[in-house]
């Protein structure tokens, strides 16, 4: 493994991801340092599930490179930890809570082996830090939803990872969910792990984390939330957006790169 | 052509017309399957309904079988809604088995008479001009072609009259629901014409022909247009047009009529699916094709733009970075994208590196505003 | 009957390779079915085995043999090819599956139909006696048929069972797998793979018109006994072997009784009995439960009456009231059953003039019901329903923001 006090957790550079020749993220550079809680925000459709996606290899990227702890991600894959969004699954599927747990035990197990005694301990283990212990042998489709988020949070912490990335955990969730949540994110910080999370609600932002991304569809601006969580780039990633639409027509003159510098025209490039 | 050879292309296209004026919306709803489901579930219901009334054509063996099609699409919903088997599950379900039952009692009972299980599958286009209608005494025409044709009539007239209706209930059954446009009772009229199609076509161009009929030129006809009344237009005459196709194609061979039609739907779906303008499969790929390196143009322009002015613009405007880890791609991609950027206008080599022009920064602020990209 | 039916089934050769066959072929199709199912992938089983009939008779036409290995080579391949014209056509136009689904499924079968009555007529009709493909024959099942039904399906079991905790993630939760590092197409191409093998293996018996309903029926049922994954698939091949054994030798016994149908009818009993009768997820079983939920909810409804008649007097436990009382301000709760109850539980006693009052542990109770804001149909006796929200999907998340077509 590389030195780690100089590699970043996530390295994204110039990642562009397109669908059907329409692009859904342009350019993206993006570096996490060790040991933060990272915030991904942006209005809808501005390509933040994608981001993950991308990063994680399940979409097809059209330019870029991710490395993650100082290598290329398919070489680190064991560092990551994955919690998708919680309406990606059927939840009528015919399993129970410490079976879909154990899941993430399959990644280190490999081809043919079952899970066994070992992996149902450290599920058991992940269930009880969720506070769910009570609820392994249950259905899945007898939990609430703050309860499924609990379950996929504990299927990831049985990863072991160095490096989550959760994909809106907090949707849906009660309000003693959500405490509980980003306690147990602040315990993996803690440890210096490394947590990406695709989040929606700005009153938090400041609260939670200690690191933000602002996407609209290219990066708008990253870095820790006190210098990056500022009104103006909020503005930039969610509103003034169609005014600038309008002022960008092919025939206007593109703006000068002062005028960008200093935010003006919509697209300055703020960097932290 | 003779004349019976001229009414069984007749029954055909009244056929194929009746299924593309519902198959359309049952396209359109996502509903496609429904017509495999309905046209095999109403067996038991002809089955029965002929052990009563003794006559394949008569009015009430129609009406009965029907309603044994919207019985199943009934049950099916009930299933899926009391969330014990989801939809696809219940129609995988129930229509085999009332199919089974149907074809139980057709062996077991009805082996002897004017019913028999080929005949189900296939129709009997072929005899269908020896069945005659006679009014008071006089040969008015086969009965096949009345019966399809009256159906046909009843298709046009119903989609004509609630046209609005069904087109809203389609598109937006929330909204359809607020106006008080009752979707419910639009959802089962459609089925309920679904159904008495079916059972009408059974006897002339069996089953198959009727799913192939119903789904085949609506999809053909989606392929090519946006506008609902054209769509319903082009689904008729394509399904028509199928029809005579497959006559042909039977009469070639000497084989089924109702396998070589549906064979024929197949064929004009082929056509259009590879050859539509824009949405057809060599238009899609060569647009994909032109796309692909015009978007990468594109791509160098905002990778440049994004870097411009920035401490490592040095670095990351060379050539060989593009190549290089970060951007990863590889060096042919690079050298022609590089030439299609240039060649636009997009960019101009000043030494190892590349410099955006002005063209090159607003395309990258273009793009990057969302829209589709085009150089 | 039963013993010479099982002598039969012992000693009678054919009546010995048609059981075995059926039960054989409706283990793996049940046991793959289940799979289908769970990923709603029921109707590509109809179109796959609709799809398959060109591939039989054409694999006739070329090689002039009906060699079972030739014949379900051919069925295989249709039906491989049909499942990829189909996603070609839902990925690269603005048609969704079903339509894909239906489209191949007609056109393929009525090409089947065509070139079968071509050899018909060219070669004799009953000459090629490809028409069993249709609903299935299991009678004409041979010792051949049977090595091949079992070698292919062995394989099929093996592969699943080697794979098993692979397909199980796909099938819930396939990102997951891919940032696991699985290698979800591939999974996914060889998932589908074993679910054609499984089909094209019963179509001489059951037929390509109902196969596709001994994949969905078997799951279906299963699905209604049990939570589990390894229990549904084990009961889902266990419904399908029996009701392809049932199902075949009826059919052998009984004249002119097509053995697709046949079987396809035992199947779809062994359903409606699962749907009704199943322990937690059965329609009696639920009704059994509002059943009881409502006396419940009388009896408390009683029990709140007459704590709101006793507690307008100076000593509740004292004051007593006629049932007619209690009838009038619940005309349909069932008064003097509910009052049996209450009195079973010692919460309400009745006098000897007829008479009924609370007994001190009854006030308590009453005082509670309606407390809690109850009965009013509203908390049906407090229970706890959970506050499930699952099963919502919040539909794909595929990199598309804009919903372009």
């Amino acid at each position: 493994m590389t030195d780690p006090t100089t590699t970043c957790a996530v390295e994204v550079t110039d990642l562009t991801v397109a669908y059907r020749e329409r692009p859904v993220l342009w350019d993206v550079d993006l570096s996490v340092p060790r040991g933060k809680l990272l915030a991904i925000m942006g209005p809808n459709g501005a390509g933040k599930t994608t981001l993950i996606k991308a990063i994680l290899g399940l979409v097809p990227t059209a330019a870029g490179r991710v490395l993650v702890h100082g290598e290329p991600y398919t070489a680190n894959r064991h560092l990551v930890g994955y919690v998708p969004q919680r309406g990606s699954v059927d939840w009528d599927f015919p399993t129970t809570v410490l079976d879909v747990v154990m899941m993430g035990r399959y990644g280190t197990l490999g081809w043919l082996r079952r899970p066994g005694r070992r992996e149902r301990d450290q599920a058991h283990v992940a269930l009880e830090k969720v506070g769910m212990d009570v609820f392994a042998d249950r259905q899945i489709s007898e939990l609430s939803g703050g309860q499924q988020q609990r379950v996929f949070l504990a299927r990831a912490l049985v990863q072991e990872a160095q490096v989550y990335f959760m994909d809106e955990p907090f949707q849906g969730v009660d309000a003693r969910t959500e405490r509980a949540i980003i306690e147990l994110l602040k315990e993996l910080r803690a440890q210096d792990r490394t947590v990406v999370v695709v989040h929606h609600d700005l009153q938090t932002v400041t609260e939670y984390f200690d690191w933000v991304t602002l996407l609209n569809v290219r990066r708008i601006a990253s870095g820790p939330v006190e210098e990056t969580f500022t009104e103006e780039n909020l503005r930039l990633a969610y509103g003034g957006r169609v005014e600038f639409l309008q002022r960008q027509a092919p025939a206007d003159p593109p703006p000068t790169p002062e005028d960008r510098d200093h935010g003006l025209g919509g697209y300055g490039k703020i960097r932290p | 052509m003779s004349p019976a050879q001229i009414e069984i292309l007749a029954i055909a296209v009244c056929t194929a017309v009746a299924c593309a004026l519902v198959g359309t919306f049952l396209v359109l709803r996502r509903l496609a399957m429904v017509s495999d489901a309905i046209s095999h579930s109403i067996l038991p219901g002809i089955v029965v309904a002929f052990f009563v009334t003794r006559d394949l054509s008569s009015p009430w063996l129609v009406v009965g079988a029907a309603a044994t099609g919207v019985l199943t699409v009934a049950l099916v919903e009930a299933l899926t809604r009391s969330r014990r088997l989801k939809e696809d599950a219940a129609m995988g379900l129930v229509f085999p088995a009332l199919f089974s039952l149907g074809v139980v009692l057709i062996t077991r009972y009805a082996g002897n008479v004017h019913l028999d299980v080929d005949a189900v599958l296939l129709g009997e286009l072929a005899y269908a001009p020896f069945n005659r209608l006679e009014i008071a005494g006089t040969d008015v025409g086969p009965r096949g072609l009345w019966l399809m044709g009256g159906i046909m009539l009843i298709n046009a007239l119903a989609v004509g009259l609630f046209f609005k209706e069904l087109k809203l209930a389609t598109f937006d059954a929330g909204l359809a629901a607020a106006l008080g446009f009752a979707p419910v009772a639009i959802h089962y009229g459609l089925m309920s014409l679904v159904s008495l199609t079916a059972v009408g076509a059974f006897d002339a161009v069996g089953l198959i022909l009727v799913v192939a009929l119903m789904i085949g030129p609506p999809a053909a006809a989606y392929l090519l247009t946006d506008r609902l009344t054209v769509m319903l237009v082009l689904s008729a005459s394509l399904g028509a047009v199928a029809a005579a196709l497959g006559f042909w194609l039977a009469t070639a061979v000497d084989g089924s009529i109702a396998g070589a039609m549906a064979v024929a739907v197949g064929v004009v779906f082929a056509v259009v699916f590879l050859a539509a303008p824009g949405r057809g499969l060599i238009a899609v790929m060569r647009r994909r094709r032109r796309q692909r390196w015009e978007f990468a143009a594109v791509m160098l322009a905002i990778h440049l733009w994004q870097h411009e002015g920035e401490p490592d613009e040095a670095e990351e405007s060379r050539v060989e970075h593009l190549h290089g880890k970060h951007v990863g791609w590889t060096p042919e991609f690079t050298r022609r994208t590089v030439a299609l950027a240039t060649r636009r206008g997009l960019v101009e080599p000043a030494g190892e590196r590349l410099r955006l022009t002005e063209l090159g920064r607003a395309a990258a602020g273009r793009a990057l505003s969302g829209a589709v990209v085009e150089v | 009957m039963m013993p010479e039916l099982l002598h039969d089934l012992v000693a009678d050769y054919t009546l010995r390779t048609v059981a075995l066959g059926s039960a054989a072929l409706g283990l793996v199709a049940g046991a793959l079915g289940a799979f289908a199912v769970l990923r709603q992938q029921s109707l590509l089983g109809d179109a796959v085995s609709h799809a398959a009939l060109p591939g039989i008779v054409l694999a006739f036409m070329i090689t002039g043999t009906k060699a079972p290995l030739v014949l379900v080579l051919g069925a295989a391949i249709a039906g491989w090819v049909a499942s990829l014209l189909i996603m070609l056509v839902v990925r690269t136009t603005r048609l969704k599956t079903d339509t894909a689904l239906g489209l191949m499924l007609s056109v393929f079968f009525g090409l089947g139909m065509l070139l079968m009555s071509v050899i018909q007529r060219s070669a004799g009709a009953g000459q090629a006696g490809l028409e069993t493909f249709l609903f299935g024959q299991a009678a004409a099942l041979v010792g051949d048929d049977l090595v091949t039904m079992a070698v292919l399906g062995g394989v099929v079991l093996v592969v699943l069972a080697g794979l098993w905790k692979e397909f199980k993630l796909l099938s819930f939760d396939a990102a997951f797998a891919g940032a696991l590092g699985l290698p979800v197409r591939v999974l996914d191409v060889a998932l589908t793979t074993l679910l054609v093998i499984a089909i094209v293996i019963g179509l001489q018996t059951v037929g390509v018109v109902l196969m596709s309903a001994l994949i969905v029926a078997p799951a279906a049922a299963a699905r209604q006994w049990t939570d589990k994954l390894g229990r549904l698939v084990l009961l889902a091949g266990g419904f399908g072997a029996l009701s392809g054994l049932v199902g075949a030798v009826i059919s052998s016994s009984v004249p002119r009784l097509p053995t697709g149908p046949t079987i396809i009818l035992v199947i779809t009993a062994i359903t409606v009995l699962s749907l009704l009768a199943a322990p937690r997820r059965g329609v009696l079983a639920a009704w059994w439960r509002r059943w009881q939920q409502r006396r419940e909810l009388q009896t408390d409804r009683v029990l709140a009456d007459l704590y709101r008649l006793a507690a307008q007097h100076d000593e509740p436990a004292r004051a007593a009231h006629q049932v007619d009382v209690l009838q009038t301000m619940s005309p349909r709760a069932g008064v003097r059953r509910s009052l049996a109850q209450l009195a079973g539980r010692g919460l309400a006693v009745e006098q000897d003039d007829g008479q009924w009052r609370l007994t001190r542990q009854g006030v308590g109770a009453g005082r509670e019901v309606v407390d809690r804001g109850g009965p009013d149909g509203r908390d049906p006796a407090g229970r706890d329903r959970g506050d499930s929200d699952g099963g919502d999907s919040d539909g794909d998340h595929r990199p598309d923001p804009g919903g372009a077509r």
